[in-house]
């Protein structure tokens, strides 16, 4: 079977952000110059699934990512874990579009690749809106599923697990081709290999913009205006400085003023 | 012009963060000076449309169909498109639970716009509306701004607005029977079951100790069971912690795990996404533990150490230990 794995390059987890403070975006978006990149997590865990998929039936993994020029580290990654080949769909400031902007040129190619399943993560770690997979899904005309912890295919079918809230689930089937959208959780993820690695360097990777794939990515119903940081709503109490004393003025306060211990 | 509300139910049961996106919408229709209407979907659901319209809105709309009995995103997209198109409401809203998040996207795109999901905020600007959404899991806050004609589609956080704000009235039940037939269904949807009976209850927990990424190895678990040993708390995680099995699923605290509301909550390397401080925000004294100063659990914390946790919680292990003894 042929899986086509939509994945996210993301700010790594944990880096300072900063508002930009100058140029075409300020006050709109963060200060990209800094930052290092990786893989959007549930992303990792979406291709993770297509590459346990094609160990168990057989067939190709296609990588599918959109983003600017520095994405192409993170389509080698995943290259270098096994995915067979890539599409890297040039564009800058992926944050001016909307979801259905960035569904749109994701569908165009994917339209092209005629998969038999799409996996892409449950939700992105910057923007997190949690809703390509789904929007590319309708505009393909094809069913889809979230927040999937269990893959099965059956013939023309696929049944999958999907998680629904405080500790239910439901499984769910659906005809081929489908979009599933998958949880971080979902299986355990792999390391490249050296020979990964060694390997991903002569493995295509097709470089395609908006323009090439023929489509108008249409004006955003929905604009980011600002971006900042949030105000406080309640004034924790904070401790600084050596551990022992931070821990007994902390202790202090859940004894005597919190009554908690 | 009006603003239709979209409430949750399963089974006949109200999703309880209904009420809080009825008070929102009550709020928001109020401030635009439209009408407000309601709609739920499903099959027999008479009791529950009847019920709310003891609430403040013109119109409820029960939206009746047999293949409403079970939700399908094909089945409550094609529902509510049918609904949209005869209300032409100016904004839609819903609450942002997990089938919001499996059907709404589509049911946006099928008017060419984009749900704003995830909303912890709203204000008018002039007549226009502007949402606040959080970017990199509370980190950052971004005002969207919908652009050109409605119906605008937005969904909004749990707990972000209060249902004890809700204003009573009497509205009108409608019923609306959507044109859905079998050949429009794709998803085949089995019962919802739960993996296994729990065995630790840890909503009865009067104290808590939550571990998260930053205890960064499996093998680094026994420095905060010391601490909730110390405590004679509950050892419990956060997602992420439970995925990579170094605690089991029944210990998750957050939307996907349970929802706790102890006496002390110790949040240990918890960075605080949503998804986890929905299931915890409701303790009563919230304790974090986190070396980054900006980590949005300091939001909802009323005590904070700014630091290294294998620093910090030895030190904090001594101390509790003299306080109690």
């Amino acid at each position: 079977m042929k899986i086509v794995v939509a994945i996210k390059q993301v700010p790594l987890r944990d880096s300072p952000l900063r508002v930009t403070a100058s140029g075409q975006r300020a006050g709109r978006w963060i200060e990209e110059s800094d930052l290092s990149f990786e893989i959007n997590e549930p992303d990792a865990y979406a291709l993770e699934e297509a590459l346990q998929l094609k160990e168990k039936h057989g067939g190709e993994v296609v990588v599918l990512c959109a983003g600017p020029q520095r994405a192409a580290q993170t389509i080698r990654e995943a290259l270098a874990k096994g995915a067979d080949r890539a599409i890297h769909l040039e564009q800058d400031d992926l944050a001016e579009l909307d979801t259905l902007g960035v569904a749109r040129l994701l569908s165009a190619a994917l339209a092209a690749e005629k998969p038999d399943l799409i996996l892409t993560g449950l939700q992105s770690d910057d923007l997190g809106a949690g809703q390509t997979g789904v929007v590319a899904a309708e505009l393909l005309g094809m069913p889809h599923a979230t927040i999937i912890m269990q893959v099965d295919v059956e013939g023309a079918m696929v049944r999958v697990k999907r998680e629904l809230e405080d500790g239910w689930f439901q499984h769910i089937r659906l005809p081929l081709p489908a979009v599933l959208t998958i949880q971080s959780g979902i299986n355990k993820l792999r390391y490249a290999t050296l020979m990964g690695i060694k390997r991903a360097k002569a493995k295509e990777i097709k470089r395609l913009t908006a323009t090439d794939l023929g489509i108008s990515l249409g004006a955003a119903s929905a604009v980011i205006e600002k971006v900042y940081s949030p105000a406080k709503t309640k004034q924790a109490q904070i401790f600084e400085g050596d551990p022992k004393t931070a821990a007994a003025q902390l202790v202090e306060k859940l004894k005597f003023e919190a009554h908690v211990i | 012009m009006s603003v239709l509300a979209i409430l949750e139910q399963q089974g006949g049961q109200w999703h309880r963060m209904s009420w809080e996106t009825l008070a929102a919408a009550q709020q928001f229709a109020a401030a635009l000076k439209v009408p407000l209407n309601l709609a739920v979907a499903g099959s027999g659901i008479g009791a529950l449309a009847a019920e709310a319209a003891t609430k403040s809105a013109g119109k409820v709309y029960a939206v009746e169909h047999p293949l409403l009995g079970e939700y399908t995103a094909d089945g409550y997209t094609a529902a509510f498109e049918g609904l949209v198109q005869a209300l032409n409401p100016a904004i839609v809203m819903f609450p942002h639970t997990y089938r919001t998040r499996d059907f709404a996207p589509k049911l946006a795109t099928r008017f060419s716009r984009t749900l704003i999901g995830d909303v912890v905020a709203a204000r008018l600007d002039g007549a226009s509306p502007v949402f606040v959404r959080q970017l990199f899991q509370g980190k950052l806050s971004a005002d969207v701004r919908p652009d050109g004609e409605g119906p605008h589609f937005v969904s909004l956080q749990a707990g972000a607005w209060r249902a004890d704000t809700l204003e009573s009235g009497a509205a009108v039940v409608e019923t609306f029977a959507p044109p859905l037939d079998v050949a429009m269904i794709r998803q085949q949807p089995e019962a919802p079951f739960r993996e296994s009976a729990r065995a630790v209850d840890l909503t009865a927990a009067e104290r808590i100790v939550s571990v998260g990424r930053g205890i960064k190895d499996k093998e680094n678990i026994p420095v905060v069971e010391a601490l909730a040993r110390a405590l004679g708390a509950e050892l419990a995680a956060s997602r992420p912690i439970c995925d990579a099995g170094w605690l089991p699923m029944e210990r998750q605290v957050g939307s996907s795990g349970q929802t706790v509301s102890p006496k002390l909550y110790l949040a240990v390397g918890i960075s605080g996404a949503i998804q986890h401080l929905v299931g915890m925000k409701g303790a009563k004294t919230i304790v974090a533990i986190n070396k980054d100063p900006h980590a949005p659990i300091f939001e909802v914390a009323d005590y904070g150490i700014v630091g290294d946790l294998f620093e910090v919680i030895p030190a904090l292990v001594e101390q509790i230990k003299k306080a109690r003894s």
